[in-house]
């Protein structure tokens, strides 16, 4: 029986404040700080030469977020190959 | 094991189609939304293809796995090596934007007519970093799809395995 009341509780709890945060959420379209997006949108073209700007930040400016991606990649299919390495033998 | 006519001959259609769009989508990859790893998943979907329609030996014939490997490796080694050759300045400078020769051409801001020879250090990224995802994905789809037939490791053998 508390068990039953101690769930409802904790529900309703959740579910309050998952409303109260939806109120509170700020309307889309306008980022509190803008700095960044407008540099990219203004100088990305000029500086990168491409007009992909999600490209340019993806390859140039996060270079390193996509290098991490990629090594990600080679590790999971090295793990792949060690696993089944032995298939390959017959 | 191969599956019925029906489905090598609309393999045999589509396979290079579907080879020529990934490309496609690596090359424009600063123009178009897209990239080195959508167009490689791309490619590498045709093995997947492949693999599906016809048998393994088969794709042995075609592809080498050493082929496979010697793609992600370099692929990889592509993508950090064009990120080192900008050291100069930063790792991961954009030295070939603006400077006139291959993939060197200026853009205008705003909105224009996409022109191929842009982009710099972008279209070497792109390329290098499909390779790697076509290999990689290619090698993960043969490994598992070559897993899949081995026998299981208790003696009775079952249903599934006898071929």
């Amino acid at each position: 029986m508390v068990g039953k009341a101690l769930k409802w509780v904790s529900f309703l709890f959740f579910a309050v404040m998952l409303i109260w945060g939806l109120t509170l959420i700020h309307p889309f379209g306008e980022p509190l700080q803008s700095d960044m997006d407008s540099y990219f949108i203004q100088n990305a073209q000029k500086e990168c030469a491409a007009n992909n700007v999600v490209t340019s930040i993806v390859f140039d400016y996060r270079g390193f977020d996509t290098l991490g991606e990629a090594t990600v990649l080679f590790t999971a299919v090295m793990g792949v190959t060690a696993i089944f390495r032995g298939v390959m033998k017959k | 094991m191969r599956m019925s006519k029906i489905v090598r001959t609309i393999t045999a259609l589509i396979f290079w189609a579907v080879v020529v769009f990934g490309l496609y989508v690596v090359i424009h990859g600063h123009l178009t939304p897209g990239g080195g790893f959508q167009g490689g998943a791309v490619i590498a979907s045709s093995t997947a293809l492949f693999l599906v329609a016809f048998s393994k030996e088969e794709f042995l014939k075609k592809y080498k796995d050493a082929f496979l490997s010697l793609a992600e490796s370099g692929g990889l080694t592509l993508f950090i090596s064009t990120a080192f050759l900008g050291i100069g300045t930063t790792f991961f400078y954009n030295f070939i934007a603006n400077s006139g020769g291959i993939f060197g051409n200026p853009v205008p801001f705003g909105v224009n007519n996409g022109d191929l020879n842009t982009g710099g250090t972008l279209p070497p990224m792109n390329m290098a970093v499909g390779l790697e995802v076509f290999g990689g994905i290619s090698l993960i789809l043969f490994f598992m799809f070559l897993g899949a037939y081995l026998k299981p490791f208790n003696k009775e053998e079952s249903e599934v395995h006898k071929e």
